[in-house]
């Protein structure tokens, strides 16, 4: 690692920092009702969509209404997405005359976006017309998006609030999308542009290369998507080749960016709930905690990609990495972007070093709960910090308690499903993959790097987070339905109870703070919860973890590679 | 039972019989409750089966053998500290079946006496006990006054009275009338006496899992369902990873070893001490001679975060007390405190008693026999507020001395044409002030002085509430007090906050005041007016001494009817919950060693170099002996470590009155750092003895 290196990750971090309580201060007002700056402008757009939905905002929900609310949403974004997937050759804005999306790819895709995962069995470029990309695609990365957050919001509320009314989720999401995503994309969408990421209508365009052979270079809305793709955590690129792609991201400035973009409103929103619960400092420990994670995960990576062993020898491997970005710019985005349930990628995992690979896969496992989706990251976070308040709080002899509301047996059943539905699926489908026929043939590369492949998928589905491994062939049946379950356990199956936990809390009373009280706002508690998430969410994968990227690790020191 | 218990947590009897529980507890039905340990039960039979079988087949595993005998003894241990823990409150409950004995009763029906048993009696029965007689059953005396022997109930062998009205009416049924005659209304049914649920409590028949009890137990079963997955599963990534090192599919891992890493990765250390934890609460307790209703009460009792106090009995002594003696001027402290001492020879008040105490200590002046003196004495009576004596001096005039509160003397004077000095008023008045009590001493027309009595707080006290504040405990005193008096004992003694000039209505709107503030209130009463607060209280203990009403209110009973026992309660279940939480941590740490152990033992074969070594072989950092020999001594240290917690268990782990921070930095360090550290220590000295 040279000054530049060294200097380019100094400067994501402070900025990062930096920018945090600056967005998660206004989110907060804007989450609040306060008033705010966006209020001019959007303000009447809102009054509009409220009297056209006959949506009341004022009107608080419970949590069961709140859920089918969000569930319907989510089902109707869905029915939408997959039939326009299906009658994408009949439908207008499809240059490329693409035929219909297979009926097994389209419910995996269909899923994959209503989930926040964007996992790509698809290829973009080559699958779905500019119409589907736009109004399915980008309009679902603006809704799931919005979904997390919303599903955060409530959960927040029911944690400080004092009746059982959690919000209202249409309200919610109107002022997610209006106030937060849209403005921050078209910002985004336009700097973008600028540094030439294209945003056109026209069809593929073909040249002839300089050895005389044809190209088909495929153009098309890649600026827009690839705003809300990053600042979502979403990360379906609009072509195969996602962030590597020159047309997605063509310098190392829009690289820097779009990697600030990928955790910039996870980070936010720790401040945002600092705000919510009233103290600051709640909100800074989360973000410690994820931060701490973060680093560790980021040298882990560094070192391993800096000391690589290849059958060239030891030294720098540039397989699989862009050289516009370098390898410090691709280990970078790869670890933000696992941390973060974030899909996207600007190399590719497969060719890294099983170090890498064991930190992108963990930092997956682990429920994406480093910074995380926007949204679930949170909520996934404070699972981990009610587990983590009964196992210690017990300890300081009371009935645990998280900011004054006691955590009981509910909380920890609804607690530990959210956090163990997702390993569950992980384990349950890697295993069927690891010994089944369909499940093999997908797999390019033998040994335990197969293994990893695997194992990787199927985290990357039920952690949301969309990114491959690549090396693995998901575009069949059985990976399509395999996935597309275990993403939708993976999302579901942790809101769900997330949700139960916010109507638990919302009615519990609140016992005041003393100094018998088992603090959540300092150093011990960052390092109790690291613990618990790295305890926790480790034992459940170590043995797979070992049989798989570990082995290929000491094996690769030992100079034998897959 | 106070005298009779053992502080040792073993003895050779109680060892022997929870030998034979820990088997008749591996029925089924009994184990099923215990899912952690249900799930080690079915491996240990499994496993068994497989020896079984394959010593028939003709090719004996000594391996298998040993792991399945291990797993059985996990079972065993986990049973044995469930059954120890109980085998303490059975011993009790013996004892105290022993004074259930049926006796005969006689009961009052219209206007003549039956002999009935004391089986038939009914609520609302009258029956009739004179000295000598066992009381049949629980009830009020509604008539008379009597001494009781409670012994067989609280250990304590001084008789204690019971009379009808006041706060002291409860008589229990198997307690024993040593004097006098009481009639009795009877206030419970046969078979739910105070004496029949203090043996199914102490016998833990009706034992029910506690809230914190209940969740515990619900991340247990979680914990067990994923790590049940996470070993399921490993067969088929073991035999892709079979496959890819070249290797038949036959060698993947046998049940004994997936079992056997399951049963190291569940946690079954806290999964087998839960329930001896929680029996033994409720045993430390009534080793401290509190009953509580249920485990719920002890658990909540944890929680308790503002404390009423009584002021009296609970943080001054009973009785107020003499300090000073201030005359009048030109009057010598001696003769006043001569005077006084005359006024109080037969005041049996305990302040009486103290002036009389005083005067000797003060000015060396004796008790004088009261004979001699041709006295007459007046009691003290709530209505004139004075009390004293006339006499004869050696002269053969009559004195009338008297001692009262200052109006009720100043009457006094008055009406013997004295005069009532200034500065007596105001000593009154900066006495009063100071949160003592003034006591003025006239002669006749004259008053000689002021005797400053003092409500005198229990020593260390005001350290003990030190404590409580140190754990986030408020204590609020309550007192039938002025509010000045109230303020300066309060200050004296350091609690928190007061209540001045309290009626019993005050008690529950105070308590309601609190737990609207989200608060969790423990308190200590014996009255009948007391009765509606301990109901409302979280933790509401009633003194064996008070009143039936009261002792029905609360959730917990003290046998020694001693108002600190408050404190005594909340840390007990603070020691609870800190014993539970401090043992999952340990047992959830102590599956990283566990690991390190059984992982590279299993995978030893994997993607093997030519020296027979696969690459995990690495994570053998304890570098022990064999593959067989690394699992066996992970699940023997397994079990070993459940027996050797079940001492702390049951003792609880050590209690300190600290900040939550400081008890959570310390248990941390012990249990979770510890849990760590130690299993590697562990695992790795059982390798070396079986490698030996």
């Amino acid at each position: 690692m040279n000054a530049l290196d060294i200097s380019q990750v100094l400067m994501y971090l402070l900025l990062l920092i930096l920018l945090t309580p600056v967005l998660g201060g206004y989110m907060h007002k804007v989450f609040s009702g306060e008033r705010h700056f966006m209020l001019p402008v959007f303000g009447w757009l809102e009054k509009l969509t409220f009297r056209v939905t006959g949506t009341k905002p004022e009107q608080g929900m419970g949590w069961k209404s709140y859920t089918w609310s969000l569930l319907l949403f989510n089902l109707g974004g869905f029915v939408v997405l997959f039939l326009l997937q299906l009658t994408q050759n009949l439908l207008p804005l499809n240059p490329a005359r693409l035929p219909a999306v297979s009926w097994h790819l389209a419910l995996n895709t269909a899923v994959s976006f209503i989930t926040n995962t964007n996992w790509q069995s698809y290829a973009g470029e080559t699958t779905l017309s500019y119409l589907v990309q736009m109004t399915g695609l980008t309009v679902q990365n603006f809704l799931s998006a919005a979904t997390g957050i919303a599903v955060m919001l409530a959960l927040v509320r029911g944690i400080v609030g004092r009746s059982s009314l959690l919000g209202n989720f249409w309200a919610d999401i109107t002022r997610i999308i209006l106030y937060v995503l849209l403005p921050l994309s078209v910002i985004f969408a336009v700097v973008l542009n600028a540094e030439g990421v294209i945003q056109n209508f026209s069809g593929p365009v073909t040249v002839s290369t300089l050895e005389g052979g044809k190209q088909v270079i495929t153009m098309g809305p890649v600026a827009s998507q690839e705003a809300i793709k990053q600042l979502g955590t979403n990360g379906g690129g609009y072509f195969n080749a996602n962030s590597a792609h020159p047309f997605e991201n063509p310098t190392p400035l829009t690289n820097f960016l779009e990697m600030l973009a990928i955790l910039l409103i996870p980070a936010a929103l720790t401040y945002t709930y600092g705000r919510m619960t009233g103290s600051l400092k709640q909100g800074y420990t989360l973000f410690t905690c994820m931060m701490v994670l973060f680093v560790a995960g980021l040298l882990v990576s560094l070192y391993a990609e800096y000391h690589m062993v290849s059958p060239a020898g030891k030294g720098l491997v540039m397989e699989g990495k862009e050289l516009r970005f370098g390898t410090t710019g691709t280990v970078l985005w790869t670890v933000a972007t696992t941390v973060a349930s974030n899909g996207s990628v600007n190399g590719m995992i497969d060719s890294m070093s099983p170090l890498t690979g064991i930190t992108a896969m963990f930092n997956i496992m682990l429920g994406e709960v480093i910074f995380g989706g926007v949204g679930s990251g949170m909520y996934g976070m404070l699972l981990f910090v009610f587990l983590t308040v009964f196992i210690a709080g017990l300890m300081v002899g009371r009935t645990p308690e998280y900011l004054g509301k006691k955590i009981e047996a509910f909380e920890v059943r609804m607690a530990l499903a959210g956090i163990l539905i997702p390993g569950f699926m992980i384990l349950l489908f890697a295993a069927i993959a690891s010994v089944s026929k369909p499940g093999l043939a997908g797999l390019n590369n033998a040994g335990p790097h197969g293994l990893s492949e695997i194992l990787y998928a199927f985290s990357s589905a039920a952690g949301n987070n969309g990114s491959a491994f690549a090396g693995l062939n998901a575009n069949t049946v059985f990976y399509n339905l395999a996935l597309g379950f275990t993403m939708l356990f993976g999302r579901f199956g942790v809101i769900i109870p997330v949700m139960a936990i916010a109507g638990s809390m919302a009615v519990k009373k609140v016992t005041p703070l003393s100094v018998g009280t088992f603090r959540t706002d300092n150093l011990l508690f960052i390092i109790l919860l690291t613990g618990v998430i790295l305890i926790v969410g480790g034992l459940t994968f170590f043995p797979a973890l070992s049989l798989g990227p570990l082995a290929e690790h000491i094996l690769m020191h030992s100079a034998v590679t897959f | 039972m106070k005298t009779k218990k053992t502080t040792s947590v073993f003895t050779r009897g109680l060892i022997l019989t929870a030998v034979k529980d820990s088997f008749s507890k591996l029925n089924p039905l009994t184990l099923v409750k215990n899912p952690v340990i249900f799930i080690v039960a079915l491996g240990a039979l499994l496993t068994s089966g497989i020896v079984i079988a394959g010593t028939r087949g003709g090719h004996f595993s000594s391996f298998d053998l040993q792991i399945s005998l291990w797993l059985w003894f996990t079972v065993l241990f986990a049973n044995f500290s469930e059954a120890i823990a109980e085998g303490r409150g059975k011993a009790q409950a013996e004892s105290l079946r022993r004074s259930r004995t049926q006796v005969k009763a006689r009961k009052i029906s219209g206007d003549h006496e039956e002999t009935v048993t004391s089986a038939m009696l009914k609520k609302g029965d009258f029956v009739i006990c004179e000295a000598g007689d066992q009381i049949p059953s629980d009830g009020e005396v509604t008539e008379g006054i009597a001494s009781i022997d409670e012994s067989a109930i609280t250990g304590e062998s001084a008789p204690v009275i019971r009379e009808s009205g006041g706060d002291r009416s409860a008589v229990t049924g198997g307690t024993k009338v040593i004097s006098d005659r009481i009639i009795i209304r009877i206030t419970s049914e046969p078979g739910n006496t105070f004496l029949d649920r203090m043996i199914s409590l102490v016998e833990g028949a009706k034992r029910q899992k506690t809230p914190n009890e209940i969740a515990l137990s619900n991340l247990l079963l979680g914990l067990t369902i994923i790590f049940l997955l996470a070993v399921a599963t490993l067969p088929a990534f073991f035999l892709y990873s079979l496959k890819a090192s070249g290797l038949p599919p036959s060698q993947n891992l046998s049940l004994p070893v997936l079992v056997s890493l399951l049963v190291c990765l569940i946690p079954t250390t806290i999964g087998g001490l839960l329930s001896a934890i929680g029996i033994s609460g409720m045993d430390r307790l009534l080793q401290k001679n509190v009953i509580s209703t249920s485990g719920k009460a002890i658990e909540a009792a944890g929680d308790v975060d503002v404390l009423l106090l009584d002021k009296t009995g609970t943080i001054t002594l009973g009785n107020r007390m003499a300090t000073d003696f201030i005359p009048d001027e030109g009057i010598s402290a001696g003769e006043l405190a001569d005077t006084a001492q005359l006024a109080s020879l037969s005041d049996e008040t305990p302040e009486g008693r103290s002036i009389v105490v005083l005067a000797k200590e003060k000015f060396n002046l004796r008790a004088r026999e009261v004979q001699n003196l041709r006295a007459s004495f007046i009691p003290f009576s709530a209505q004139t507020r004075i009390s004293g004596v006339d006499l004869f001096s050696a002269g053969g005039e009559q004195q009338r001395i008297r001692k009262g509160s200052s109006e009720a003397i100043k009457t006094f004077v008055q009406n013997n044409n004295g005069f009532y000095p200034k500065n007596i008023e105001e000593t009154v008045a900066e006495i009063a002030r100071s949160g003592a009590t003034p006591l003025v001493v006239a002669k006749d027309d004259k008053v000689l002085g002021v005797i400053h009595l003092k409500d005198i707080v229990k020593g260390g006290i005001k350290q003990r509430f030190a404590e409580l504040r140190k754990m986030g405990i408020r204590t609020v005193m309550i007192t039938g007090d002025n509010h000045l008096t109230a303020a300066a004992i309060a200050a004296e003694a350091g609690v928190d906050d007061f209540m001045a000039e309290a009626r019993p209505e005050d008690k529950l709107a105070r308590i309601r005041e609190e737990q609207k503030k989200g608060h969790l209130v423990g308190m200590i009463g014996d009255g009948t007016n007391d009765a509606p607060a301990l109901a409302q209280a979280d933790v509401g203990i009633a003194m064996n001494s008070g009143t039936q009403a009261a002792r029905e209110a609360g959730n917990m009973v003290d046998l020694d009817s001693n108002p600190t026992k408050l404190i005594e309660v909340v840390e007990t279940g603070k020691q609870l919950l800190m014993t539970r939480g401090a043992l999952t941590t340990f047992s959830i740490a102590n599956d990283v060693a566990k690991y390190f152990a059984i992982i590279p033992a299993i995978a030893i074969s994997l993607y093997a170099g030519s020296n027979g070594k696969g690459p995990l072989s690495v994570l053998n950092i304890m570098n022990l002996g064999s593959p067989q020999s690394a699992i066996l001594s992970a699940v023997i240290f397994n079990a070993i470590i459940i027996i050797l917690l079940i001492p702390l268990a049951l003792k609880g782990v050590r209690y300190r009155p600290v900040s939550a921070m400081e008890a959570l930095t310390r248990n941390l360090l012990i249990f979770g750092l510890g849990g760590i550290i130690a299993p590697f220590i562990g695992i790795k000295l059982i390798d070396l003895l079986i490698n030996l």
